[in-house]
């Protein structure tokens, strides 16, 4: 079944800039809806470095990734977005006019589909997805004998499973797969493991068993035909190399960010960034606007900060999209009661 | 002040003019050669990876485990380090570094 939504603002990507623009907008009585491809709001905050510390946020000394989100998290409570996670965006359609714009999102994971009056795109560096090591034809047995996440663990009961990676996706997947996988290699370039240390233990057991085999080195080549995998060729640090039988692969080297289907909306691109102007941050299609790390313009700085700002003034012309024959009335939440009342902090 | 050799993925090799104290990362950046550094140079994405040539290995610092972790999310060499990690000072004058495959 699909969803469909109706709402004021779609906003792509729920990191620090995505989250802040849900404030801006709140306080001109703008809805909205986030959607992002992670689990979790904060994008690279939280996903990249949430214990980093951050010491150029206005206001505060230090902060670390995870404490900006969770404060942007209850500064736009009052607001009540509503996210959906774990999507991302297909495609944007035009089906407004330039003077009174109205788009069409539709996501890809469970087919949602909005209909809204202004599209903000606060994407980062892109949607993350899984890195894809360099090795050659790679792509020609993805899906049958590569895969970069686990869906369904039935469906490698009984497979020769080879596991690459030293991470806590690789671990946890080594522990949980090897019960019901035929045989499980795991293959990490290094003997140390940056994963969960009772994890580790677990599988430096099951080697020590003999239910599991551990390599050290690196996938040089896959073999069989595609796109049937059969085995791998290891390259060990000497440069010695060695053949492991396997019916999949499953390399977990973290995430990338990637720009994605944003390059098919109709908008202009400059190096994978949107160009915007600087009154609006609004791209050449009037109504989609683009805020943080995701846009371009003249003297652009990829700050946290700057993004706040952009979203501040972005929120200026949707609400005349949103509200085209109310008068904007510029107040300060210090002074305005009105302000405060959509604060929740009203006397 | 000095100098960084870079060869890019098509093989063609740049000299680039250093300054101290920057990451040789940022040096790469800011004489627009394609070099993603997604994080900024936090040391959290790899995508910053370049194989030093082998004279200048032994004068780097040593990587930290922080740097060893991201570099298990990329294919590497032996002479694989992130190019972030890696402050320029007059002593790297001269070094040679080849941008790594970018990340699929």
């Amino acid at each position: 079944m699909t969803d469909h939504i109706e709402t004021d603002v779609v906003i792509i990507g729920a990191g620090p800039v995505g989250l802040f623009a849900v404030f801006e907008l709140g306080l001109l009585d703008i809805k909205c809806h986030l959607i992002d491809i992670l689990p979790k709001a904060g994008g690279q905050c939280a996903e990249l470095y949430p214990e980093k510390p951050i010491y150029d946020i206005p206001g505060f000394p230090m902060v670390t990734g995870q404490g900006l989100v969770d404060n942007l998290m209850s500064q736009i409570e009052p607001f009540h977005p509503t996210f959906h996670l774990n999507e991302m965006v297909e495609s944007v359609e035009s089906i407004g006019t330039p003077e009174a714009p109205l788009f069409r999102v539709k996501t890809s994971e469970n087919g949602t589909t909005f209909t809204c009056k202004a599209l903000i795109i606060a994407a980062g560096g892109g949607s993350f997805q899984p890195k894809k090591p360099p090795i050659e034809n790679i792509e020609a047995y993805e899906g049958t004998g590569v895969f970069y996440a686990v869906r369904r663990m039935e469906m490698f009961r009984n497979k020769k499973v080879l596991i690459v990676g030293g991470g806590d996706s690789a671990l946890d997947w080594t522990v949980n797969l090897q019960p019901i996988a035929k045989r499980l290699t795991l293959l990490h370039r290094r003997d140390a493991f940056r994963a969960a240390p009772h994890t580790v233990e677990k599988m430096r057991s099951l080697v020590a068993s003999g239910d599991m085999d551990l390599h050290l080195g690196q996938v040089s080549h896959l073999k069989g035909e595609a796109p049937v995998l059969d085995g791998v060729t290891i390259k060990k640090d000497d440069g010695s190399t060695f053949e492991v039988e396997c019916d999949v692969i499953l390399p977990f080297f973290g995430l990338t960010m990637k720009v994605g289907p944003i390059a098919e909306w109709g908008l202009n691109l400059h190096e994978n960034l949107i160009p915007v102007d600087t009154e609006k941050f609004e791209t050449n299609v009037p109504g989609i606007f683009a805020i943080g790390d995701i846009n371009t313009y003249p003297g652009k700085l990829k700050l946290i900060l700057s993004g706040f700002h952009e979203g501040a003034l972005a929120a200026q012309k949707v609400h005349r999209y949103v509200y085209p024959d109310k008068r904007l009335l510029f107040q300060y939440t210090t002074s305005s009661t009105s302000l405060q009342k959509k604060l929740g902090v009203a006397a | 002040m000095g100098v960084i050799h870079v060869i890019d993925r098509a093989g063609e090799r740049h000299t680039l003019e250093a300054l101290e104290g920057w990451r040789v990362m940022e040096i790469i950046r800011d004489w627009g050669l394609p070099i993603e550094g997604l994080c900024g140079g936090a040391c959290e994405c790899a995508t910053c990876h370049v194989f030093v040539s082998e004279e200048w290995l032994d004068k780097l610092h040593p990587a930290t485990d922080e740097e060893e972790d991201q570099l298990d999310t990329v294919m590497t060499r032996p002479n694989s380090r992130l190019s972030c990690q890696i402050l320029w000072n007059p002593d790297l004058d001269g070094l040679e570094v080849t941008l790594a495959p970018a990340v699929g």
